[in-house]
């Protein structure tokens, strides 16, 4: 059997994703998280000192702390598993898998395990997030000096 | 205030299903869905577009890592048209600092709190 047809059977006989059921599923679940996390942007403006748009920095910083205790008590893999990207996608999937993977490497010791580890899942983000956001940054920088753009 | 409930539940459900079609679709990984995502949210940043989502959605906007992206670029382009080149990198982290210092602490607390389950259940 050479390979092109191996891929085909492969194809053939492993089952396909419930693509319209998971869309839902992701949709709820993401939109639910992102109306709490609405909800809380609300009480740090109506109770601290902060504007709409500079609520989104202690609404993400709480919506971790949540998702700290959900995966805590592993409550976040099965909300992960219902739900898909829907649970990925907010920042609650970013701050979970930084700390299942500290909890996991917990036996490895606090230096070794957990210092070492704790960015492995989410890494990818912040490598890609910061390069993107440099060279971004960069051609806007360099569009602006030539008089391409303003800012 | 009940509409923006509506638009950010709209706007967060649907950043969500490009990410579960991706991961569907496309065949990719979470990790790699995610990292596409923020480099999106970078870029649209560049634009000066994802100010106008944040202004329409609230949290359905800040609360998607996209939005990890978006901040990335607004501190570096923030610090950049004061401080020139040398604000790309000064800046970069001074929108952002509290997703990244939140999931570093709450990850150090977690450890420290919780066992590690090591069941499949």
């Amino acid at each position: 059997m050479n390979e092109q047809r191996y891929q085909t059977i492969e194809q053939q006989i492993s089952p396909k994703p419930p693509v319209a059921m998971n869309m839902l599923k992701a949709f709820l679940v993401g939109g639910v998280i992102c109306a709490i996390g609405q909800a809380i942007s609300y009480f740090y403006i109506i109770f601290f000192d902060f504007t709409e748009q500079t609520a989104g920095n202690p609404t993400v910083a709480t919506i971790i702390f949540i998702a700290m205790l959900l995966t805590g008590f592993g409550l976040y893999r099965k909300l992960g598993q219902f739900a898909g990207a829907g649970s990925a996608v907010p920042v609650s999937g970013f701050g979970n898998a930084v700390i299942s993977a500290a909890i996991e490497s917990r036996t490895e010791g606090f230096v070794l395990g957990v210092g070492s580890n704790m960015f492995k899942l989410a890494g990818s983000v912040i490598l890609f997030g910061v390069v993107s956001a440099f060279f971004v940054a960069l051609i806007k920088l360099i569009l602006v000096t030539i008089g391409v753009v303003s800012w | 205030m009940i509409y923006s409930f509506i638009f950010a539940f709209i706007v967060g459900g649907l950043i969500c299903v490009i990410g579960q079609l991706l991961m569907d679709v496309g065949k990719l990984t979470p990790g790699h869905t995610l990292s596409i995502l923020v480099v999106v949210g970078a870029v649209l940043d560049g634009f000066g577009l994802y100010e106008y989502l944040i202004d329409f959605a609230g949290a359905g906007a800040t609360v998607p890592i996209t939005s990890f992206g978006n901040s990335l670029t607004h501190g570096a382009l923030a610090e950049a048209e004061k401080h020139g080149w040398i604000g790309v990198l000064t800046g970069m982290f001074e929108v952002t600092s509290s997703g990244i210092s939140a999931a570093i602490v709450f990850g150090f607390i977690g450890a420290l709190l919780f066992k590690p389950k090591g069941t499949i259940d």
